[in-house]
């Protein structure tokens, strides 16, 4: 049986159009400066190069900075003002700093926007709930279609080991660049898409890279306000292009304040909590002995709730510092009609910002009615049950321990010039700090 | 990172409570240290003796440093997040945290901060925090599992081969004045067997399932607190020293006339937690109140009173027709004018004059800029020298952009709360 949902897409581009008006416009050149071969030759966006960090995050406190007080680093420099920019050149739908926003009083903090203008008076379109995996569809809008003038910058590692940034410089569709545009039905100032390798059209799904491409645009901004997230399909995600999202907040979430009980450290380093007392049951990811331990320890538990069919959140914290997970099960309740109408006409989609604590509402009723009690009851919907969340998180924990053995398979019979991400501190996996749990290893079965 | 402005930072101390407070600070016998968040990075401008000799460092090493550098790995990030929003909330906050000291050992302390607010400015000008070394570690374990974990983890320690138990000790720090308590014929000694077969055979799938769900039962039932509790003892303390800190700024900043309270007093042309997020703004630029009669200025930045040689209290509450002069162009005034009866935003070239005549080309712009309420709380006027030259090669327009941008986060941020005014 499969299962659907009807709401408004949000619109997130000045290029994405309805189904209907998207196929009728195909054959022909595009006439604009779209992100397709059309286009892309001879296009020059500016270029934002970071530096790979192959320190351990301990010696990472010297790159960020987490207190009012530091200046501000280059990359948030750019996207302020690159964002700024567009916002004068009226590219968004709406002036998002004229939306009255509060901080709802009460314990958590969560947080309400009333903001008419974001959803479209279009009628709802219906949205398959039940596969978290999808292929790309080529005749749906994707980020390939937007107009240049929506991208901000392009976003990849340096070759020399150097932070650069290049004004102009030629989009190089060989490189497979990835790109940073705006979503111009912005929920607050600088909210930007971040799209990993965006010519290869892949769907909303994780894999290892895209997300260590994310967790290093959080670090190299530098600023603990500026959060990124992502949407599983199935968990609210419009578009089923490869995106994550980002804006700037400058209050605390209420997720970032919820206590948290450890859970375990995996052999690398990686430090797993659960969130408690908190309407959503989510695990929190810190720590590991370099980035990509806990780049790769976050990615794999997202690519098994993928495989798995579990639609997720996933919300980047404090300069990358803390990773939250949150499986979701609102969407599948809504399309069986096990939600409440009182919940349904707020039409709040709870996404990864909803579930942090940020509410975007349509309604003055709603906005002006806002409590803590009704954004608790909303969240606990969203929510796994408590059984199904302890079943998904043991199930997690096998996965990440299994693919600790899946990665001393391809450190061993990876070659040169192998494209895939490097493996960072190779000789970590031998130590016997961090053994595998599976059979035909060497090592001592440890826990720690 | 080099300490800066280290001459700011005598001043930050010295020209509020002088310098004979340090004599009377010196001879308290708390840990405490001082702190400036309006000077870039939030240094400490003060350490007391207790503080360098708890944490082994030299006052050289640590004066104009910001508290970060005492962090490390094991340290909790969520309680650092809560003592980084009561700095930028400007009210106090006790909490355990997690230190390094010099060498690089770990310990914890209870972390006690409060506000000093400038009494004629109305807003906070020094953090004192006070670190009292919880002795007695506590952590809160539920009963008996605490002792797996102990065993457990001690008993990995053992077996692990090459690693250097330094690094063991570092990743779990926290853990390392656990004691392995011996149990008898209990199923802790055939859990050893299966954990730690002598000859290190890997398991076979069936003990490796099962050992996989008794492990992951044990482990997910664990909870361990990773936190240290401070004793009523050590909270009293802490209470005492900040008491004591506190009453020797407040009499010593009677001396100075620069006087400082522990309650916020008066009124700010801005609210306290904005002006803390506009300082982390290095470029020149103000903020004037377009409701408030001739539109006079509420904030100008460090950078502004450099460009144009002007005191703050010489430009604070006045309008920026100052910075005119006989050769500005009258039409670039009307311009302004009309862009912010407009509400909107504009750029301008136009002649500027600094205090002591001499003139130069700015290019100005001019921007609304909004708070939570989403209508326009104050202009901001960006300016850049012309000619000059920005490192990473961002055009001007560019990179007054991006301060437009960083203001209007920090004031729609810093107004959304109820409780911040």
């Amino acid at each position: 049986m499969m299962l659907r949902i009807k709401r408004v897409p949000t619109v997130v581009s000045n290029y994405q159009k309805d189904e209907g008006e998207d196929a009728a416009r195909r054959g022909g050149g595009c006439g604009r400066n779209c992100l397709q071969k059309c286009c892309i030759p001879g296009a020059k966006l500016p270029l934002y190069t970071f530096k790979r960090a192959e320190e351990i995050p301990g010696d990472k406190c010297v790159l960020e900075h987490d207190d009012n007080q530091a200046p501000v680093a280059f990359l948030d420099s750019l996207l302020l003002g690159q964002w700024e920019d567009r916002m004068q050149r009226g590219l968004f739908r709406y002036d998002v700093t004229a939306c009255e926003t509060k901080v709802i009083p009460g314990r958590c903090g969560f947080m309400a926007q009333l903001n008419e203008g974001r959803h479209l008076k279009k009628r709802p379109t219906e949205f398959r709930v039940d596969k978290v995996l999808q292929p790309f569809d080529g005749n749906k809008f994707n980020f390939t279609k937007v107009g240049q003038e929506e991208v901000l910058f392009q976003f990849d590692a340096s070759e020399d080991g150097e932070v650069q940034f290049f004004p102009d410089a030629p989009v190089d569709a060989d490189s497979s660049p990835s790109v940073v545009a705006i979503n111009v039905s912005p929920i607050e100032y600088g909210h930007v898409l971040l799209i990993p390798r965006i010519l290869e059209c892949l769907p909303q799904r994780i894999d290892r890279e895209s997300f260590l491409l994310a967790l290093y645009m959080a670090i190299e901004a530098g600023n603990p306000y500026f959060r990124l997230g992502y949407n599983s399909l199935g968990a609210f995600a419009t578009i089923n292009h490869l995106h994550f999202q980002a804006y700037y907040l400058a209050v605390p979430f209420p997720i970032e304040k919820a206590p948290t009980r450890k859970v375990t450290t995996l052999g690398d380093g990686v430090k797993i909590s659960e969130l408690f007392d908190y309407p959503v049951r989510g695990l929190v990811f810190e720590g590991g002995n370099t980035l990509q331990d806990l780049s790769n320890a976050v990615s794999d538990a997202c690519i098994f709730l993928q495989d798995n069919n579990i639609p997720h959140n996933v919300l980047i914290a404090d300069c990358g510092k803390r990773i939250f997970l949150l499986p979701q099960c609102y969407a599948e309740k809504q399309a069986l009609g096990e939600v409440s109408s009182e919940l349904l006409d707020t039409q709040v989609n709870p996404a990864v910002w909803e579930i942090s604590g940020h509410m975007v509402l349509k309604r003055k009723k709603d906005y002006e009615e806002a409590s803590e009690e009704n954004a608790w009851r909303l969240l606990a919907e969203v929510s796994l049950s408590e059984e199904r969340f302890e079943e998904v998180k043991a199930l997690i924990f096998e996965a990440c321990s299994y693919t600790l053995s899946e990665k001393e398979d391809e450190h061993l019979t990876q070659g040169a010039g192998d494209d895939k991400p490097p493996l960072e501190g190779t000789g970590s996996i031998n130590k016997g700090r961090n053994c595998n749990m599976v059979s035909g290893t060497q090592e001592c079965l440890v826990l720690q | 990172m080099e300490p800066p402005q280290l001459g700011l930072i005598e001043q930050s101390f010295n020209s509020r409570y002088s310098n004979w407070a340090r004599e009377a600070l010196d001879e308290l016998p708390d840990n405490f240290t001082i702190t400036d968040p309006c000077i870039s990075g939030h240094p400490i401008v003060f350490a007391s003796r207790g503080f360098l000799k708890m944490s082994g460092y030299s006052r050289d090493q640590v004066v104009g440093r910001n508290g970060r550098m005492f962090q490390g790995p094991n340290t909790c990030r969520r309680s650092v997040m809560e003592i980084r929003e009561a700095i930028r909330e400007e009210r106090g906050v006790e909490i355990s945290l997690l230190n390094y000291r010099k060498d690089g050992t770990p310990f914890w302390m209870l972390f006690r901060m409060a506000p000093v607010f400038g009494k004629d400015e109305g807003r906070v000008i020094h953090f004192v925090a006070v670190q009292v070394p919880i002795l007695r570690r506590r952590q809160r374990r539920r009963n008996g599992e605490g002792l797996c974990g102990e065993i457990l983890s001690n008993s990995c320690r053992r077996e692990v081969c090459s690693s250097s138990s330094v690094e063991l000790a570092g990743v779990s720090a926290a853990d390392s004045d656990c004691r392995v308590q011996a149990m008898e014929g209990s199923v802790w000694q055939h859990v050893d067997n299966y954990v730690f077969p002598k000859d290190c055979k890997p398991l076979d799938g069936f003990q490796l399932i099962s050992f996989l769900q008794f492990a992951l039962v044990l482990f997910t039932s664990l909870e361990i607190e990773e936190k240290c509790e401070a004793s009523d003892t050590e909270k009293q303390l802490a209470a005492t020293a900040i008491s004591n800190v506190l009453s020797v700024l407040t009499h010593y900043s009677e001396s100075t006339g620069r006087l400082v309270c522990e309650k916020r007093f008066g009124p700010s042309l801005v609210s306290s937690s904005l002006h803390i997020s506009l300082g982390r703004i290095k470029q020149s630029f103000v903020l004037v109140d377009p409701h408030l009669p001739d539109i006079p200025i509420v904030y100008a930045s460090d950078a502004f009173l450099r460009m144009t040689g002007y005191a703050r209290n010489e430009v604070l509450g006045q309008n920026c027709r100052f910075l005119t002069g006989v050769d500005t162009d009258p039409s670039a005034l009307h311009q302004i004018k009309q862009s912010i009866q407009a509400q909107q935003a504009c750029s301008v070239r136009i002649l500027h004059y600094r205090k002591d005549k001499s003139s130069f080309w700015n290019l100005l712009h001019i921007s609304p800029v909004r708070n939570a309420t989403g209508k326009i709380a104050y202009f901001v006027g960006v300016q850049i020298e012309e000619g000059s030259v920005d490192r990473h090669g961002l055009s001007p327009e560019m990179r007054q952009l991006s301060v437009v941008g960083s203001i209007k986060v920090a004031v729609r941020s810093s107004s959304m709360s109820y409780s911040i005014h």
